[in-house]
């Protein structure tokens, strides 16, 4: 097994802040990963340097072994095969649910803007394809029936469905899932979580992904980070990473881990 | 309900509309519109401008009122049209008592006999005015309760007779010079002195031109939702063109300039540079969101390239013809527009105004500099541009530059369909929505603003170059800011983002002050005003585009959403 992202010895600082210290990762290829850590580790500004939304100021992302995608323009990242869904869904809220998945399917699209004018027989059935392609993907993610929606009008379980059928459009590599799970209810985390396993079981997708839900992460990934102030505290299995105490102190506060293992105990 | 509070709340917007009826009366637009009859010698414009804000608002407040409630709301609709009457009564009283013209100059006994219907007495005409208020908006107010059928017709008789009043002179005109074509003169005019008397339709005519409008209102059936949004894109139904309304009005467009006349064919062609003109800003602010105030840049640099290059007057260098120079004004403006757009790629919103109103008003200055003078003749302009010609025949006459306007606007309505419609067209729309985004799907947000800002200012550019040669000479001072406004103005009123709504926004924004010639000076107040209604009451524009009624509504929609969930 290879690694498709290699994040070396990064670091982000916001003015005196230090976002992102020293981390290093990697990912490898066909997993689900996780990073987890308290509430302003730095996770998501993690996804924002790999998206390309940040610069780093140090430290180099490699993806799939041999091409630096560190301060490279968002859009070509997408293009290397990257894409993310949002912390708070961004999606666009006034297209409706194809639109957004049309607007998902950019890279894979070549027709040339002007073809439109005099709809070439390539923009037609590039379209055609597309909004075929479109379809498949809203049944993919169960929106059957919901491509008319507006996607702001769609129940909030939908959107976070929408957000990552519009990520997967473009065929990506590595799909960065920001707290899928935020603001689900029990049945709809369990049912996001069998929707992130399958679609790396299905489409050979790699995921790494940004939660707080402890069930989720421990039940579905392979590999976990812990950050904690910007840097990393642990890394490694499920298991590893339950009874590792520098996680638990991060979590729970110093004294907490002590204090646990004496109960464990 | 609460009884007592609803009668305060029809007290207060009586005031409301008391105000707004007595600034109408002391700008002087009462009196102004005075000399324009609708009906020969029974009602004004004047009249009707002052009337109808009781009369509307009392509508409005029936409108609003909850069930029960509505069955009194006429008595409602009348304490309204008293309460409005209040300051024009006081008006009234004043200016018998003193002399108020010193401050307001437009106070004319005039007016007062317009407020008084013509009663020597002030007291006994300011009861007749109060008197009719409450009453005509006694009967406003109970309209509401009428059936549908019943209120839409009475509102199709009403508007009706209202525009051929409004616009009897020219009709008077028009209708002389077709049927004196076809029949003869003697017949025209003896049409135009039945129908007409003083540039106003006749009291009987009026009657049978209302009963008419009513009646064809009453048979119209109401759409249903589903019919509603097929007609919208009634030319072509399920990717088929729907020749049946396509050729009669391909025909109607064509035959247009006979209809119209001289005067009317200038109008329309003034309208029409105006919808290549709100075409193109329609890209760019309504597809695109990128807000630009300096639009009026790349229609001077249109103007400007079409008159150096065919010019034969001492700043034309090349002499040559309008048609050949014409592709290469759009290219010129395109360039510009691209030029534009490299260095404002970085800013949003506020910037990215601010910026391109710069831009607008360095191209102006640069137009009137002494630098420049050599080239685009500084203050005096340049003269002696050639008007279009093909052989022999020259495109003088309105009537035959229609059809210029004509394909350069439906040639921007096709482009901007299409491309609106393509993927293109969804990059805009992502962008509008959320840059940082848009950006993360792997839009090139510097190509798609740069191609927004280009078609948008070749539009502009072509509207320029016909300008231009219309004018055959052109001046500095044509390309101010309030060009840019005007045209931002009528794609907000037309509804942004909307193609109809730009045809609607430039005729009702520029159409109409020109036939309304009384307009001129209040010109720039009916524009506030109108932006300041329409921003109130229907801020998706005449002509909403459904992204933007969406996005408006969009509370309402969430909330049967959530309902239905």
């Amino acid at each position: 097994m290879e690694n498709i992202l290699c994040v070396n010895n990064v670091t982000k600082r916001f003015g005196g802040l230090v976002a992102v210290n020293n981390f290093s990762v990697d990912i490898i290829e066909n997993s689900i990963s996780a990073v987890i850590g308290p509430n302003g580790a730095g996770k998501t500004t993690l996804f924002n340097l790999i998206t390309g939304f940040y610069s780093t100021d140090e430290g180099s992302i490699i993806f799939e072994e041999d091409v630096p995608c560190d301060n490279r323009p968002t859009d070509q990242i997408t293009r290397l095969g990257i894409t993310r869904t949002y912390q708070n869904i961004r999606l666009f809220a006034n297209m409706s649910a194809l639109e957004n998945i049309l607007v998902g399917q950019e890279p894979l699209l070549h027709s040339f803007w002007a073809e439109a004018i005099w709809r070439s027989k390539r923009f037609v059935n590039e379209e055609a394809e597309a909004l075929e392609e479109a379809q498949r993907l809203l049944n993919f993610v169960g929106l059957q029936g919901l491509g008319d929606q507006l996607s702001r009008n769609l129940p909030y379980g939908a959107q976070r469905r929408l957000e990552i059928a519009r990520a997967l459009a473009s065929k990506p590599k590595l799909l960065l899932l920001d707290e899928p799970t935020a603001g689900m209810n029990p049945n709809e985390t369990g049912e996001m979580t069998r929707f992130i396993q399958h679609l790396r079981d299905e489409l050979g997708i790699t995921i790494l992904m940004i939660e707080h839900d402890m069930k989720v992460v421990m039940d579905i990934s392979e590999q976990i980070s812990v950050m904690d102030y910007g840097s990393k505290i642990a890394e490694g299995k499920p298991k590893e990473i339950q009874s590792n105490p520098r996680v638990i102190e991060a979590y729970l506060g110093r004294g907490a881990a002590s204090g646990l293992e004496t109960v464990t105990a | 309900m609460n009884i007592k509070k609803t009668y305060r709340d029809a007290w207060n917007t009586g005031w409301t509309a008391g105000i707004v009826a007595l600034s109408i009366s002391a700008l002087g637009l009462a009196e102004l519109f005075a000399k324009r009859n609708i009906v020969s010698g029974v009602i004004t414009m004047g009249q009707v401008m002052v009337f109808i804000v009781p009369i509307v608002m009392a509508y409005n407040f029936t409108k609003n009122l909850s069930m029960e409630q509505r069955k009194t709301g006429p008595l409602f609709g009348a304490v309204i049209g008293a309460t409005t009457a209040i300051p024009l009564v006081l008006l009234i009283i004043a200016s018998t008592l003193f002399n108020i013209r010193d401050i307001f100059v437009n106070v004319s006994p005039s007016l007062i006999e317009l407020l008084t219907f013509g009663q020597e007495n002030a007291y006994l005409g300011g009861l007749l005015l109060l008197v009719s208020m409450a009453l005509l908006s006694y009967l406003s107010a109970y309209t509401h309760q009428l059936p549908e059928k019943i209120k839409r017709s009475l509102f199709t008789g009403l508007i009706t007779i209202l525009l051929v009043g409004m616009f009897s002179e020219i009709l008077t005109e028009r209708i002389r010079s077709i049927f004196g074509a076809i029949f003869g003169s003697s017949v025209g005019s003896a049409i135009v002195r039945f129908l007409f008397k003083s540039k106003a339709i006749q009291s009987i005519p009026a009657i049978v031109v209302f009963a008419i409008a009513t009646y064809v209102g009453y048979r119209k059936i109401p759409k249903t939702e589903e019919e509603k949004n097929k007609s919208k894109r009634a030319f072509i139904v399920d990717g088929k063109v729907q020749w049946k309304t396509v050729i009669p009005l391909a025909v109607l467009l064509l035959i247009l300039p006979l209809l119209l006349g001289t005067y009317l064919s200038e109008v329309t062609n003034n309208v029409g540079i105006y919808i290549l003109m709100g075409l193109g800003l329609n890209i760019v602010v309504g597809f695109a969101g990128l807000l630009d105030l300096g639009y009026v840049a790349f229609f001077a640099i249109g103007a400007y390239t079409m008159a150096v290059l065919t010019s034969t007057g001492p700043l034309g260098l090349f002499g040559m013809s309008f048609w050949l120079a014409l592709p290469i004004c759009v290219i010129v403006a395109a360039l510009a527009g691209v030029m534009l757009g490299i260095p404002v790629l970085r800013m949003r919103g506020d910037y990215l105004a601010i910026v391109t109103l710069g831009f607008g008003e360095i191209i102006s200055r640069l137009a009137i500099s002494d630098m420049l003078k050599p080239y685009v003749g500084g203050a005096q302009g340049i003269l002696q541009i050639p008007k279009p010609s093909i052989g022999s025949l020259v495109f003088t006459k309105p009537e035959v530059l229609y059809y210029v306007v004509l394909a350069g606007v439906l040639l921007a309505l096709f482009v901007s369909w299409r491309l609106r419609d393509s993927r293109l067209g969804r990059q805009w729309m992502a962008m509008r929505e959320d840059e940082d985004v848009a950006e993360a799907m792997g839009i090139n947000l510097m190509k798609t603003k740069i191609l927004a800002f280009s078609i948008g200012a070749a539009f502009s550019g072509l509207a320029g170059a016909i300008f231009a040669s219309k004018l055959t000479s052109i001046f500095p001072h044509s390309f101010n800011v309030l060009i840019s406004i005007n045209v931002l103005s009528l794609i907000i009123v037309g509804g942004i983002g909307s193609l109809p709504g730009v045809i609607v926004g430039a005729a009702v924004l520029i159409g109409l002050p020109e036939l309304l010639r009384e307009f001129a000076e209040y010109r720039l107040l009916m524009y506030g005003l109108l932006l300041i209604v329409m921003m109130l009451a229907k801020p998706e524009g005449f002509v909403p585009s459904e992204v933007h009624k969406r996005e408006l509504h969009a509370t309402d929609e969430d909330f049967v959403a959530e309902a239905g969930d």
